[in-house]
């Protein structure tokens, strides 16, 4: 579904992403992980087909990026970015019927079935209640609950999310990832999601890439790749990984000191 | 109650429809109105009784019965003709500040925020002191063409200084706007020094009017305008996911750097047009789209027809102004009076809407 190979990338003067390669198959749910500067939002960036690719390749079934057509690309693969900045006041459904514009064509009028998938999207997304209010109007949790809305209106089989869920309570939180989560076992959707929080990810994430400095430190099912010395040597803090009676998820808690083992 | 949520969703997102129709409705028919009432205002007193049949007489032959032909000439080809060149100029404005605080995701931005205005008026009063201002063609003069071709440098050093790597980036082409703007400003000042008799003539025409303009001059705007138009319109689905920011617009398959070159492009012509043919007028185009928005709401598809509309109308009113407040018959420069109009509804919005403007 997507391939990702030798991706070096960044900006002018400053590579970021310095040799990554991995495969995403359909319905997987990956997490990206890895502290501040380590090129997470670079690598999405340079997946959505935003950031140029200095060398390497990035394909989505099986073709090339630069081969798509912005509007093709956008009928396969939806994204949220960190910290989107509104202008206008658009009333929330608008901003949701903007997720069906890859599909439009010029002039052609709404049919039935945009709106079905908007209703459908702010349904699921618990927003329908938001659908009058103004997007600027609102808290920064509820304008990433809408945006995630028009995500999946977009109707597409590629998720990507960069702290998608960053300004969300708890409970919004877990509400929106167990969307994620049955849409990826039922529907096959993709997603890949860069997070900060680890046990969010822990919780959902059937697979995390760990980044650090631009390269790749681990690669694999959660149950693998989440241990203590992955964390240790990722984030330089000591961890306790544990699991909470009847889950069968991993947790960890971060504790503050100098790491033991070098 | 999700049904019911559902209808109070439907609700808030047909109620606009009428509210926009009646405000497009208005708009006409305030242009309209203020057309008719202007045609009598003017040193030479024609009755609205002979105006309204001279504007009917296209319909309905009857109409022109025993009309003087000098009043017949006043009247359409003087009064009519300043009276549409207000509307297309205010329009075209109006509509060029809205693409272009869509494009460049700035609420302050305005048709002369690439420097287009200072360009044309540095072409113009170049024009003005090289003694050209008196060099006809079809019965044009050449400060027009003079203006225009200003305005086109001027965006061509913008395009050129808010380039990076290929990319137009909305900070950086600002920044260029007001940089090539302040250069040509003082270029301008060293002009009206270097020609002290010229000053005057330069004055009044960057301030704007539409004094002694005629049916060429609509002529000259109206393919700008008509292909500026079409085009905004064209994109105005791409202008509503560009204020969601470039990279989520271009995540959702909007050309960003495509469609900002174009509108860009297309507004600033039809800026130029706009300029080459009244001088600089300002305000119009930052203040028209601000308030049309508080009124029908940001979506642009129903956004940019009222903006071109409320435009007209407001250039129309001043211009109106322009022409009769003075006692003497001398006529005010139009560009003051949308300024003395225009800037109280920017405090306004500073002290009251400061949530709106985004501040």
């Amino acid at each position: 579904m997507i391939r990702v190979r030798d991706l070096r990338c960044g900006y002018p003067g400053h590579e970021v992403i310095r040799g990554v390669s991995f495969d995403v198959m359909r319905g997987e749910f990956v997490g990206i992980l890895g502290p501040n500067g380590s090129g997470k939002t670079t690598l999405l960036l340079a997946l959505g087909g935003i950031l140029p690719i200095l060398e390497g390749e990035v394909g989505i079934h099986g073709s090339p990026l630069g081969k798509f057509k912005p509007k093709d690309l956008a009928r396969r693969m939806a994204a949220l970015c960190q910290n989107p900045e509104i202008r206008f006041p658009f009333p929330c459904e608008e901003i949701v019927h903007m997720g069906r514009y890859p599909h439009q064509k010029r002039w052609q009028m709404e049919n039935p079935y945009d709106a079905a998938i908007v209703k459908r999207s702010m349904e699921i997304t618990d927003t329908l209640d938001l659908s009058g209010r103004l997007i600027t109007a609102l808290s920064g949790g509820e304008q990433q609950r809408v945006l995630m809305a028009k995500a999946l209106a977009q109707d597409t089989p590629i998720l990507l999310l960069d702290e998608a869920t960053s300004a969300m309570d708890i409970h919004r939180k877990l509400q929106i990832f167990q969307v994620l989560e049955r849409l990826s076992s039922e529907k096959e959707l993709t997603v890949l999601t860069v997070l900060h929080d680890v046990n969010t990810a822990a919780l959902f994430c059937r697979r995390m890439i760990f980044l650090k400095e631009g390269v790749m430190v681990a690669d694999g099912p959660t149950e693998e790749v989440l241990t203590e010395e992955t964390l240790e040597v990722v984030y330089r803090t000591r961890v306790l990984i544990y699991e909470p009676e009847g889950t069968g998820k991993r947790q960890v808690v971060f504790l503050p000191g100098r790491v033991e083992r070098s | 109650m999700s049904e019911e949520t559902c209808s109070l969703s439907r609700v808030g997102r047909r109620a606009s429809e009428p509210v926009r129709l009646t405000c497009y409705a208005v708009f006409v028919l305030s242009i309209v109105f203020t057309a008719f009432i202007t045609s009598g205002i003017g040193q030479f007193h024609i009755p609205y009784k002979t105006i309204l049949g001279l504007w009917l007489s296209p319909f309905d032959e009857t109409f022109l019965t025993d009309v003087d032909e000098r009043i017949r000439y006043i009247v359409i080809h003087v009064r009519l003709a300043r009276v549409c060149l207000a509307v297309a100029v205010g329009g075209a404005l109006a509509l060029a500040g809205a693409v272009y605080q869509g494009i460049l995701r700035n609420p302050l931005a305005d048709p002369f925020t690439l420097g287009v205005s200072t360009g044309a008026a540095f072409g113009a009063s170049t024009a003005i002191i090289l003694g050209m201002g008196g060099i006809h063609f079809l019965s044009l003069s050449a400060l027009p063409a003079a203006a225009f071709m200003g305005a086109m440098v001027a965006l061509y050093l913008v395009y050129l200084l808010g380039r990076i790597d290929g990319r137009l980036h909305t900070t950086t082409l600002v920044l260029a706007g007001i940089i090539v703007s302040t250069f040509l400003s003082s270029l301008i000042s060293l002009l009206k020094s270097l020609n002290e008799d010229s000053v005057s003539t330069i004055v009044f025409w960057i301030m704007g009017s539409l004094s002694g303009r005629s049916w060429v001059h609509v002529a000259l705007i109206l393919p700008y305008l008509t292909i500026g138009c079409f085009t905004i319109f064209y994109f105005s689905r791409e202008l509503d996911i560009l204020s969601l920011g470039d990279i989520q617009a271009q995540q959702m398959g909007v050309d960003v750097q495509k469609i900002r070159f174009w509108l860009l492009l297309i507004a600033s012509l039809v800026t130029a047009a706009a300029v080459a043919v009244s001088g600089v007028i300002g305000f119009v185009g930052l203040v028209v789209p601000h308030l049309v928005r508080l009124l029908i709401g940001p979506r642009h598809r129903s956004l940019l027809p009222a903006v071109f509309l409320a435009g007209g109308l407001l250039v129309l009113i001043a211009d109106t102004i322009a022409r009769s407040l003075l006692a003497s018959g001398e006529e005010l420069p139009v560009g003051v009076v949308t300024a003395i109009l225009g800037g109280p509804f920017f405090c306004y919005l500073l002290l009251h809407r400061r949530k709106y403007l985004q501040l």
